[in-house]
């Protein structure tokens, strides 16, 4: 149980504002998700809420103690992992782990229940350097160290950055497990992808949290229709769609443009085809799509 | 308990895994001794040294052959005039010429009194004004002897003793000094290095959010350090006493104990030093300029406090290893008991309580 009330962090002697007067809730349980790109405030407020760092305004709590004057019972109840790989280089696998869990007054014994579907895939590197894995290995041991004392709530910074597809999928598929073991998990990414993995999400953006809800009620919130635009000469494609009356917003995604128009009358689309063929574009594709998280982050971006 | 424990060993295997660190925790403190105790020394050896005897009789064969006697002169040859001594100099051969006139024996006899030249390369004031000085001895012991067998009516004969270092031996002055450095040095930039890893790799962060007291982290940190260097205390002492034949008079466990006060001060300004800076390279910089320097200066073994202007000789009272070096040389060297060197004592004290404050106050127990 997570709760942030206007919670608002300045640097720099208050030039740089990191978060902005910030508010949400994480329920007992949830596999909880901070979207947003880099610099948005998304460590800040894990710094904060894992009190190491100190809030400049508001109030934030974790499970009812309060980050500034309950920091000592907090650290005691919850598992971190910062977005820097922040295990010891020079000590092997099974040294981190014991480190750590004797550090919460535990024992890897204890609680290898929790830890061992994870810890089984990096258990035959125990005595290799934790310097020397690999990104997605080191991401593995940092999650057993950081669940070893069988927290209440984690907080995972970024967990997935810099690590390869495949094994970010695996760590997804890890974080719910451990929701199934009734642990409250708070999770940051910069990946729009992984938005969806997610119970519930916060997009935010320069310190301001723009949406809060599920998924689905963000993508359903999507305000109207949205279009994906294909045509054998993309980048003049873009430049055309930009010039055209009708067309209210476009931009590149993937292999498609997405666009919306500025009216939705079922004219709209045959009177676009035509005018981009007059453009000279060939085996032109233009259909309606249901938006991505990423589009309802551009949307409210440009808000 | 069983925490602190497992904290203190893992700070073992970082020092032991890290050959850098390894290296410059042993290494060190055997260079600096080797380096003090035979290269740089201010004692002079074996100086080369010319006579130009135009006498050639029994009173300045005599002489030169004690000056060749001597330890601290190596006679180079025996030149035939005032040309060559010159040419000696400038090829930087010889440190010093002696030269005899002719009828040196007769004057001294006839006349009472007789004449030798000597000429110093004074290119090092300090050395060749040594070198005369010894030459004068030399030639005072001469006519020492020669007074005795013929009898005057009085005389002041001094007798003098070297106390504490009848050899004049610099070891004896230097290696206290060495201790000093090598004491400040290794436990400043050790603790404040090793803290600021922390912080630089992200562990600290992971370790504050932890229910390990943030004081124990800086105590655990600071328990291998202390414990090496007692063990680099330990080599360098075995090493001056049986390498450089140093005595050692006074009682083991004081000169242990006030070792013990010194670290703990160098351990806490190496805290001091982590505390307000966030990479290691600033840390290692303060370290070594901070400290190396003011040891070097300030401690005495190098360059004597009492000729130093008045504001320098203030400065130095601020450096803790000045403090030590006296207590070391006065339980080493003298043999002399607590009672001598309370005030000095304290005065430690006092600076390791002053800094293990300050830095425990200004301890962050958060990020910024």
């Amino acid at each position: 149980m997570v709760t942030l009330e206007n919670i608002s962090k300045t640097y720099n002697e208050g030039a740089l504002t990191a978060v902005d007067k910030v508010s949400f809730e994480v329920k007992k349980g949830e596999l909880f998700g901070l979207i947003g790109p880099d610099g948005a405030g998304k460590t800040s407020i894990f710094r904060m809420l894992t009190t190491v760092l100190l809030p400049d305004g508001g109030n934030a709590s974790v499970n009812g103690l309060d980050v500034v004057t309950g920091y000592k019972e907090i650290r005691k109840q919850v598992g971190y992992m910062p977005g820097k790989f922040s295990l010891y280089q020079d000590l092997t696998v099974e040294e981190n782990l014991n480190f750590f869990a004797t550090l919460f007054n535990t024992t890897v014994k204890e609680n290898y229940d929790l830890i061992k579907e994870i810890y089984v895939q990096i258990e035959p590197f125990k005595t290799r350097k934790a310097g020397k894995l690999s990104g997605g290995m080191k991401q593995k041991l940092a999650l057993c160290c950081a669940l070893i004392h069988r927290p209440t709530v984690l907080f995972l910074d970024e967990p997935t950055t810099g690590v390869d597809t495949v094994s970010r999928k695996e760590f997804w598929d890890m974080l719910k497990r451990l929701k199934v073991q009734g642990i409250t998990i708070l999770v940051s990414t910069p990946y729009m992808d992984e938005a969806t993995l997610c119970e519930r999400i916060a997009l935010i953006q320069s310190g301001k949290i723009m949406s809060i809800d599920t998924p689905a009620a963000i993508i359903k919130a999507y305000p109207e229709p949205l279009f994906a635009v294909k045509s054998e000469k993309m980048s003049v494609l873009l430049q055309d769609l930009r010039k055209q009356e009708s067309v209210k917003s476009c931009f590149a995604f993937g292999e498609y443009h997405h666009l919306t128009f500025q009216e939705n009358s079922p004219e709209v689309q045959p009177s676009l085809r035509k005018n981009l063929e007059k453009l000279g574009h060939a085996a032109i594709e233009l259909k309606e799509i249901t938006p991505t998280i990423e589009d309802c982050f551009i949307q409210l971006m440009n808000h | 308990m069983k925490q602190f424990f497992t904290f203190v060993r893992k700070e073992f295997y970082h020092v032991f895994r890290d050959r850098k660190t390894l290296l410059m925790l042993f290494g060190l403190p055997i260079a600096q001794i080797l380096l003090f105790g035979f290269a740089l020394t201010n004692e002079i050896k074996d100086s080369k040294i010319v006579v130009v005897d135009y006498a050639n009789d029994p009173a300045s064969r005599e002489i030169t052959q004690k000056l060749a006697a001597s330890d601290q002169f190596e006679l180079q040859s025996s030149l035939m005039s005032h040309r060559e001594i010159e040419a000696a100099f400038r090829k930087g051969v010889v440190n010093l010429a002696v030269v005899f006139p002719a009828n040196f024996n007769s004057d001294l006899l006839a006349q009472n009194s007789a004449q030798i030249q000597v000429i110093a390369d004074a290119s090092d004031p300090n050395k060749a004004n040594t070198l005369t000085n010894y030459v004068n001895n030399i030639l005072r012991d001469y006519q020492q002897e020669r007074v005795n067998e013929t009898q005057l009516p009085y005389q002041i004969q001094p007798e003098i003793r070297m106390l504490y270092n009848p050899e004049l031996k610099g070891a004896t002055n230097f290696v206290p000094g060495v201790m000093a450095l090598v004491l400040v040095l290794i436990c400043v930039l050790m603790t404040s290095i090793s803290i600021v890893r922390e912080k630089e790799n992200g562990t600290m962060e992971v370790l504050l959010v932890s229910p390990f007291n943030p004081f124990l982290v800086i105590i655990s940190k600071a328990v291998p350090y202390f414990v090496l260097s007692l063990f680099n205390l330990t080599v360098i002492l075995l090493m001056s006493i049986f390498f450089m034949g140093l005595p050692f008079e006074g009682s083991l466990l004081l000169f242990y104990a006030e070792s013990s006060l010194l670290i703990i001060a160098a351990l806490s300004l190496g805290l001091l030093i982590s505390n307000s800076t966030d990479s290691q390279q600033t840390a290692m910089l303060i370290a070594l300029m901070g400290m190396m320097i003011p040891t070097m200066l300030f401690t005495g073994f190098m360059f004597p406090i009492e000729n130093m202007p008045m504001p320098l000789r203030i400065i130095s009272n601020v450096v803790p290893s000045k403090w030590y070096y006296i207590i070391v040389k006065s339980i080493m060297i003298k043999g002399l008991g607590f009672s001598a060197i309370w005030k000095e004592t304290l005065i430690l004290v006092g600076m390791t309580a002053f800094f293990l404050f300050v830095s425990f106050k200004k301890f962050k127990i958060r990020l910024a």
